[in-house]
């Protein structure tokens, strides 16, 4: 898949990760296994970047004797999510557009 | 291994990022472990989850630019004693001129692997162009009635344009494994900045 789309797709699946409640990472991992499987070295980086674009913060919780990090979206998260459906839209058009011509051909 | 190993095989093998980064990332695993475990996982199984240092090394390896890691070595390095830096001074004409032609070397080296990808595009060119001018050939001597040199000619264009695919398919596997190559050498520098340091 192109680097950039799947770069989109992932940040918007940890973003709908953490949309509807502060999550931390391995519930993070284990709610989007169903759907995708990713690894927490690449977890890792995502949520940086999401970090470092302030699309989330994190906090640190006292959880059974040590800490654990707590990621909440922030506004301009839940707009990526936004922009994220507006462009999904769009290449789902495209997709139609590819697959028509392919019957087309029949 | 148990979680204690684990973590500190993955401190020491990426000792050489910056401090604050080597914390943060052992902190992320040490809590993801912690979770698996809770979970109910067993700690062997936990760890197997995460998978072996040296895979997250690469991972790591891979995403990070060669400049920051350069950066942190250049930085973290103990000051120079005053002596050391006049016998570098000093030693200068010496040193400099060396470091300079093994630099030139290794780089000399580089550039001739892919001039030999760049002959064998010529190569493949220039039949192609062989081939083209024996077609050429062809209608000229069949236009002047020389039906033997019209023959030869198409032989010939036929001769280049197998040799011209035939190469193209090597260089295009030459090119390949010279990217692939390069690849590799631009890994196998950053893990040398990143591991060597304890």
């Amino acid at each position: 898949m192109d680097i950039q789309l799947k770069r989109g797709l992932l940040d918007a699946c940890v973003l709908a990760a953490i949309k509807n409640e502060d999550s931390y990472g391995y519930r993070i991992i284990k709610d989007m296994k169903p759907y995708l499987e990713m690894s927490e070295s690449t977890l890792y980086t995502i949520l940086k970047r999401l970090e470092a674009g302030n699309m989330l913060t994190v906090r640190s919780v006292e959880h059974e004797g040590r800490l654990r990090k707590y990621y909440h979206i922030t506004r301009e998260g839940l707009r990526r999510i936004e922009e994220f459906k507006e462009d999904w839209k769009e290449i789902n058009a495209i997709y139609n557009f590819i697959t028509r011509e392919e019957t087309g051909n029949e | 291994m148990n979680k204690e190993e684990f973590l500190s095989e993955l401190r020491r093998k990426i000792s050489g990022l910056p401090h604050e980064d080597i914390e943060e990332r052992i902190a992320f695993y040490s809590e993801m472990i912690d979770d698996r475990m809770e979970d109910g996982l067993p700690e062997e199984e936990a760890l197997a989850c995460i998978g072996t240092v040296d895979s997250i090394v690469e991972q790591i390896m891979s995403e990070i630019p060669l400049s920051k890691l350069v950066r942190e070595k250049v930085k973290s390095k103990r000051s120079l004693k005053a002596w050391e830096i006049i016998l570098l001074v000093l030693g200068s004409p010496v040193w400099l001129p060396i470091l300079i032609s093994v630099l030139a070397i290794v780089l000399s080296l580089y550039v001739i692997i892919w001039a030999v990808a760049v002959c064998i595009y010529a190569a493949c060119f220039s039949m192609a162009a062989g081939a083209v001018g024996g077609i050429a050939g062809l209608f000229i001597s069949l236009f002047k009635g020389a039906p033997a040199v019209a023959l030869f000619s198409l032989g010939a264009a036929a001769v280049c344009a197998g040799l011209a695919i035939l190469l193209l398919y090597v260089s295009v596997w030459i090119t390949k494994l010279i990217l692939k190559m390069t690849k590799r050498i631009i890994l196998g520098i950053k893990t040398s900045f990143v591991g060597k340091e304890e």
